[in-house]
């Protein structure tokens, strides 16, 4: 009689592996039959609701990002299965380092915690094979972040079936201004190797061929392969949930033709469902929009 | 036998989403659940709409006018019909805005990717704006609404920028209403140029490499005209939801709002349903309110 709890425990253990495996096995189908359409290379994130999931639940302060961590290795996952090559996600903006210096601390507490847990054998980097990229001014983190982000990315560089690009300490304009930065020195350097000089003349021949040779020295790619991002191809669907339409100064530069959605869920409410309606309204479009790409 | 359950399981799962689709998307839309009061309305420049508060307007919004062909096709129309509808539609639209005391109004008109269009359907355009601009230089005048053209302007014909000159010319002085239209405009050519800009500048000595941030790149873009440069409201038309590389470093912060509706049909009832989705967001800029 003793032994019954225990054995329905383990009765109860045995059904609910045995309908998680069901449940695996008809979502990898699932996606068979998606992936006979085409599929989305890049997917973006904003993980935007944790707090407010917290609130909702009755739950204490950091519990909702703790929810919203789980969310987003199920996301991962549905991603890496689905063969979404590279997933980039919106983790720390550098205006988030305006919230409550405590709220702020805890924050970095978490993302320490999680960079350190990317590197064991059971984590999902190990299951899929991910190369792990750190965009954003990491100087603007503490240094054990910023060394644990430095050692992720080099234990994970020789990996390349799959790529994770986590965005923290990051917005865009502060990447462009970077890119554009980089592109100037570029450009001085390129000039005074190849040994022109400044014009003072201003005789309008002279400034006339000024110009054109301004307008030569730097091109779009010069910016573009300046970016952080440009490790990555342009996402080709941005999910951002809460049901906030904003972008929140996130892969501006990169998302000129990235389709939006913005589903209602709060970020540690999201699941499979979601990313099935984003990839299928992708494949609804994917036609038009390949005919956009050709004309860029 | 279970894989084939599974397979044919997966399959009623995908007939079955586009019942499920009102559940999943949602945009200013799914917060809509009051309806603007109609009734109330009054046309002035002191009075907002029921539900509508001065306080809360947008002082930038910006527009993509998406729809205009599908708009002809589906009224069988010739496609240029669909453009003059737009072109219509947009005046409207800027007017009311300025009503409702918004400052300024952009309009994404042609987008440099929009050269790849067919010729003809280029031309007729590129004749459309000349003019339609002609003909409103003294409705901008007697309105008293600055008009400003920002875009590369490269290939366009030599008598629109003629026009574009004159009626930029005519309109300067005007400061509360400010109409800017997007022609041949790309955001990333936009920030290229910038870039360029604070090369020269950084060459002839008049900026150092440690003064590049984001305020002085912001100066140099294109929407340095207004004093409003980053729209408060985007409003992109006909259901697509991208940018199509309209304002990308000035959207940053920007409320977007993706209708449904063809340009040619966004009426006034349209536009009061926009400005209340944006009155009623919460924008944190990255911070707790």
């Amino acid at each position: 009689m003793a032994e019954l709890p225990g054995q329905i425990r383990r009765m109860s253990g045995g059904i609910s592996q045995l309908i998680e495996q069901i449940y695996g096995f008809s979502r990898r189908c699932l996606f068979r039959v998606i992936s006979m359409g085409p599929i989305p290379s890049h997917l973006a994130f904003i993980m935007d609701g944790n707090r407010r999931y917290a609130k909702k639940h009755g739950l204490e302060d950091g519990s909702g990002h703790k929810a919203g961590f789980s969310a987003l290795m199920s996301m991962l996952q549905y991603c890496y299965e689905l063969g979404i090559k590279y997933v980039t996600i919106y983790a720390f903006s550098i205006d988030n380092f305006r919230r409550q210096p405590e709220e702020v601390q805890s924050l970095m507490d978490l993302m320490l915690e999680k960079i350190k847990s990317l590197l064991e054998k059971e984590s999902i980097v190990h299951q899929y094979g991910i190369r792990v990229y750190f965009i954003g001014n990491l100087a603007l983190l503490n240094d054990q972040v910023r060394a644990a982000a430095e050692k992720v990315m080099k234990t994970t560089a020789k990996n390349s079936r799959v790529v994770l690009l986590i965005c923290i300490a990051y917005n865009s304009t502060n990447e462009i201004v970077q890119a554009v930065k980089k592109s100037c020195i570029n450009t001085s350097d390129n000039m005074e190797a190849s040994g022109n000089y400044k014009h003072e003349d201003r005789d309008s021949d002279i400034e006339g061929t000024d110009m054109e040779n301004q307008e030569k020295r730097i091109q779009l790619v010069d910016i573009e392969e300046n970016m952080q991002m440009s490790v990555a191809p342009n996402p080709d669907i941005l999910i951002r949930s809460s049901g906030e339409t904003r972008l929140s100064n996130f892969l501006l530069w990169q998302t000129g033709n990235t389709q939006l959605f913005s589903p209602a869920a709060l970020w540690p409410e999201i699941g499979l469902r979601h990313l099935l309606w984003a990839v299928l309204n992708f494949q609804r479009n994917h036609s038009y929009l390949e005919k956009r790409k050709k004309q860029l | 036998m279970l894989s084939l359950l599974c397979f044919l399981l997966s399959l009623l799962f995908l007939l079955l989403l586009p019942c499920l689709r009102p559940c999943f998307s949602a945009k200013g839309s799914l917060k809509d659940k009051k309806k603007i009061d109609k009734g109330t309305y009054v046309v002035g420049e002191e009075e907002p709409p029921k539900g509508l508060r001065r306080e809360l307007m947008p002082r930038h919004v910006a527009v993509i006018m998406d729809g205009n062909r599908r708009w002809a096709k589906q009224a069988g129309l010739l496609t240029s019909q669909g453009y003059e509808a737009g072109a219509k539609r947009l005046i409207e639209f800027a007017e009311l805005c300025f009503k409702l005391g918004i400052n300024t109004v952009s309009a994404f008109a042609f987008s440099t990717e929009n050269w790849e269009r067919h010729k003809i359907e280029v031309k007729s355009l590129m004749y459309l704006f000349q003019r339609y601009l002609k003909s409103k230089i003294q409705f901008f005048q007697s309105k008293e609404i600055r008009v400003s053209v920002i875009g590369n302007l490269a290939k366009i014909p030599e008598s629109l920028l003629g026009i574009i000159t004159e009626i930029e010319d005519a309109t300067k002085s005007y400061k509360k209403k400010h109409l800017i239209l997007a022609i041949d405009y790309s955001g990333r050519f936009d920030i290229l140029r910038a870039c360029k800009s604070i090369v020269k500048k950084s060459e002839q000595g008049l900026i150092r490499e440690e003064d590049v941030d984001e305020t002085l790149l912001e100066r140099e873009l294109q929407t340095k005209c207004t004093e409003f440069p980053s729209p408060d409201l985007l409003i992109r038309t006909s259901g697509e939801q991208r940018i199509s590389n309209f304002f990308l470093w000035q959207l940053a912060y920007s409320e977007l709002f993706f209708s449904p509706v063809l340009w040619p049909d966004f009426d006034k009832d349209k536009l009061l349903e926009a400005l209340a989705s944006y009155q009623r967001r919460e924008r944190r800029f990255g911070c707790r309110v």
